[in-house]
């Protein structure tokens, strides 16, 4: 999968029935696909934390912003991509393949060059759970590929910025307009 | 002391202002309809549809500049909203619709009538509840009118099961909200101001292109004065028609899809484009890529989401109108444009886009300018969508204000109807005409009910021309002449209307107009007159679908597409 077009988008929503429907149906309408979906708790009782991931040009990304932060529901969103700031990004994976006493120590020698995790063992099967980037458990699926696959389960991306600052409605970002200074090129397009 | 939840509802809207209320009863909110008589100062009209409900509450918020309010039924009652509530959301205007729910324990039983109203309207509302607890009825209410009213306005829909209707409590109505999620735009940034005022005095040829904001946001005076400080020549959007006096120096009518030629022309010329709470529709910049190609673009819209979605501005201005354009001209200096506007005037004076041929026909831009003339302008015209709307754009001028009332976004046939029934409520002692098209009159007609029994006196002028208009026109010039479902059976419309106790005229002939219009403006009730028009005028100017402003067709001869039609209005 081509990853340049990816943006992070985090958004702070308040816990009520029917949010997260109208954040994806907004999402939709507007003719966007979401790459990946997690959603949790916040640092603050009432506010859900979402993490999605869109496959959309950085023009594109801020009109999805936009829509989405018009949602009444929606305390804070920011696409967190696009920050001059690094952040970091993981995954929780889980996969169940066949196991047997032949195949048994090399899967777990797998496992440990992944610092992955062995958390259930059956004489013909066994589960491993990996976090980590999008690209570390591709290739740790890649390998285990030859073992015979049963099912895979994975989060989608969670995100956090390095650094002291809280992602939420104290930056300002929500309330400027980045990509809107700097003129427009002839014929109108962008 | 202790209120039932429908003597809730009535007491926050008597809070809010609210003196009518459109709507139809049903199962789901008879306990509402059983308090509704407790409160004599709230006037509720009965329509025949609630369709009708939805736009008659559409157009009444338009005119009055206040939260227009509906009502209905769970289930079918609330699914005839949509259309309604559709038209609303994208057209910007207030409005609460407050539709009864089947009680709580069958919510999501699949109980008689019921249906997710909340999740069917999600896409077309500002926003939307279901309220499950009488406790949070009264709150619920105060923040559905302030998000409708405020920002960029919208439809609100509350669902009401009929048990919480019923059940009791204390009620307070807050007198504030707390919605985090829900931020107005700041003021404008000094620095935008500066940026725009110093656009305006290097702009050479400048247009401002006034939408609906400036009517939402009653910023005339400021449009005015901003227009007439620096001589800017002013284009109004469909939607934006009346909020610049049509015969004032500087209006030059409509842009876009059936806009004056000259405006197309000017657009393509300009250096700068001043967009004043307007969203660059498609129906308005043709072919995106080639829109306005010279130009520099002010965007001043109060909801920054249109601002940077269709074009990119040079300076974007997030903020209410008003308050935005008062900053502006306080910052921007006289000066005049002699050689842009003896551009435009050669342009109009070579183009006359709306000039009328001499003719013995009955033709229906005849009619509307015969309207025009008779009334003095002075008077509000509502429409419903397809030629008839845009020949009472392009030959009815407009000076007062916001007395353009039509369907813009959506395009909703049938608009007309209901929407004049609207307008009449919100101006009891105004003349209103409802100008319709044969097709989209047949879809609301049954609003003629209403009409006699409140005794609003509406003058319907149907232009008559036995075919859905505009589609007949596309597929003349895109479809090879295939005429394809266009051509209809019509009732008697004079009958018709007789029939619903209305007095009707059926004009035929070009002679007879004025005697019809002036015995319309005569009687003092309601009045329909069936104008029999040419079956083949065609609605020009017209850009092409797909092409650019300046490929504008003037007049015919037939138009070629330039590639395969993608939408139709």
């Amino acid at each position: 999968m081509k990853r340049e077009h990816l943006h992070t988008l985090v958004a702070l929503v308040e816990n009520k029935p029917g949010v997260l429907n109208r954040i994806v149906s907004k999402v939709r309408q507007r003719g966007f696909n979401i790459e990946s979906l997690a959603v949790g708790h916040s640092e603050e009782a009432g506010l859900s934390r979402m993490t999605f991931v869109v496959d959309a040009s950085a023009v594109d990304t801020e009109q999805v912003v936009k829509q989405v932060d018009k949602l009444i529901d929606v305390v804070h969103i920011e696409d967190i991509t696009t920050k001059e700031r690094d952040m970091v990004a993981r995954e929780l994976l889980m996969v169940k393949l066949k196991a047997t006493a032949d195949t048994r120590s090399e899967l777990l020698n797998i496992v440990n060059v992944f610092r992955a995790n062995v958390i259930d063992v059956t004489p013909e099967s066994m589960i491993i759970e990996a976090t980590g980037d999008e690209d570390k458990l591709d290739s740790l699926l890649d390998l285990l590929g030859g073992y015979g696959i049963i099912e895979v389960c994975r989060t989608g991306r969670v995100a956090m910025v390095r650094g002291p600052e809280r992602v939420g409605p104290d930056t300002p970002s929500h309330l400027v307009l980045p990509h809107l200074s700097g003129g427009r090129a002839p014929g109108g397009l962008f | 002391m202790k209120l039932t939840g429908a003597q809730i509802v009535f007491e926050s809207l008597r809070r809010e202002g609210v003196r009518h209320v459109f709507g139809y009863p049903g199962g789901s909110n008879l306990p509402i309809y059983d308090t509704l008589i407790q409160y004599p100062d709230i006037q509720h009209i009965l329509v025949r549809h609630e369709q009708s409900a939805a736009h008659a509450a559409d157009t009444y918020a338009r005119v009055a500049n206040e939260v227009g309010v509906c009502f209905a039924t769970s289930g079918p009652g609330a699914t005839n909203l949509i259309t309604g509530i559709a038209n609303a959301f994208m057209d910007s205007v207030p409005m609460v619709c407050i539709t009864g729910s089947v009680v709580t324990e069958l919510i999501g039983r699949d109980g008689f009538q019921e249906a997710d109203i909340t999740g069917i309207s999600l896409p077309v509302t500002k926003h939307n509840y279901l309220v499950l607890d009488v406790a949070d009825l009264a709150r619920t209410l105060k923040e559905a009118f302030h998000i409708a009213r405020t920002g960029r306005p919208g439809p609100v829909l509350v669902d009401i099961p009929r048990d919480i209707q019923q059940q009791l409590c204390e009620f307070e109505y807050p007198e504030t909200v707390n919605l985090r999620g829900y931020r107005l735009p700041p003021p404008p940034e000094p620095a935008d101001l500066k940026k725009a005022a110093q656009l305006i005095a290097e702009a050479k040829k400048p247009l401002i292109l006034a939408g609906h904001g400036v009517i939402l946001s009653q910023a005339y005076d400021e449009l005015r004065t901003l227009a007439e400080t620096c001589q800017i020549p002013v284009i109004t959007t469909l939607l934006g028609i009346s909020s610049f006096p049509g015969t004032h120096d500087l209006c030059m009518g409509m842009p876009g899809m059936h806009g004056m030629y000259w405006n197309n022309m000017a657009i393509s010329d300009a250096d700068l484009l001043i967009a004043a709470g307007m969203r660059f529709d498609d129906r308005v910049t043709g072919r995106l890529k080639d829109f306005a190609p010279n130009a520099k673009i002010i965007h001043i819209d109060i909801d920054p989401a249109e601002i940077g979605k269709n074009v990119r501005p040079a300076v974007a201005i997030a903020g209410d109108l008003k308050a935005v354009l008062t900053a502006l001209n306080k910052e921007v200096k006289p000066k005049d444009h002699p050689e842009w506007k003896r551009w435009i005037k050669q342009m109009r004076d070579d183009h006359p886009s709306i000039a009328l041929p001499e003719t013995d026909k009955l033709l229906p831009q005849y009619v509307i300018s015969r309207m025009y003339d008779l009334t003095d302008g002075d008077c509000y015209v509502c429409t419903g969508v397809g030629q008839h709307q845009m020949w009472a754009a392009q030959y009815f001028h407009f000076d007062k204000p916001n007395s353009f009332v039509t369907s813009g976004g959506l395009g909703t046939m049938g608009f007309e109807v209901p929407g004049a029934l609207g307008v009449q409520v919100a101006k009891p002692g105004e003349l209103v005409w409802s100008v319709c098209g044969d097709g989209g009159f047949q879809m609301t007609l049954q609003e003629l009910a209403t009409i006699v029994e409140y005794e609003l006196p509406v003058k319907f002028a149907i232009l008559n021309n036995g075919y859905l208009g505009m589609v007949r026109q596309w597929q003349d010039m895109f479809y090879k002449g295939n005429k394809s479902a266009v051509k209809m059976y019509q009732p008697d419309f004079v009958k018709l209307a007789e029939a619903f106790g209305m007095t009707a005229l059926r004009v035929t002939d070009r002679t007879q107009v004025d005697a019809a219009i002036l015995a319309a403006l005569d009687h003092p009730g309601p009045v329909l007159i069936e104008f029999v028009v040419e079956e083949d005028e065609n609605c020009y100017p017209m850009v092409p679908p797909g092409a650019s402003l300046q490929e504008t067709v003037d007049q015919p001869p037939m138009l070629k597409p330039v590639r395969e039609p993608v939408a139709l209005r």
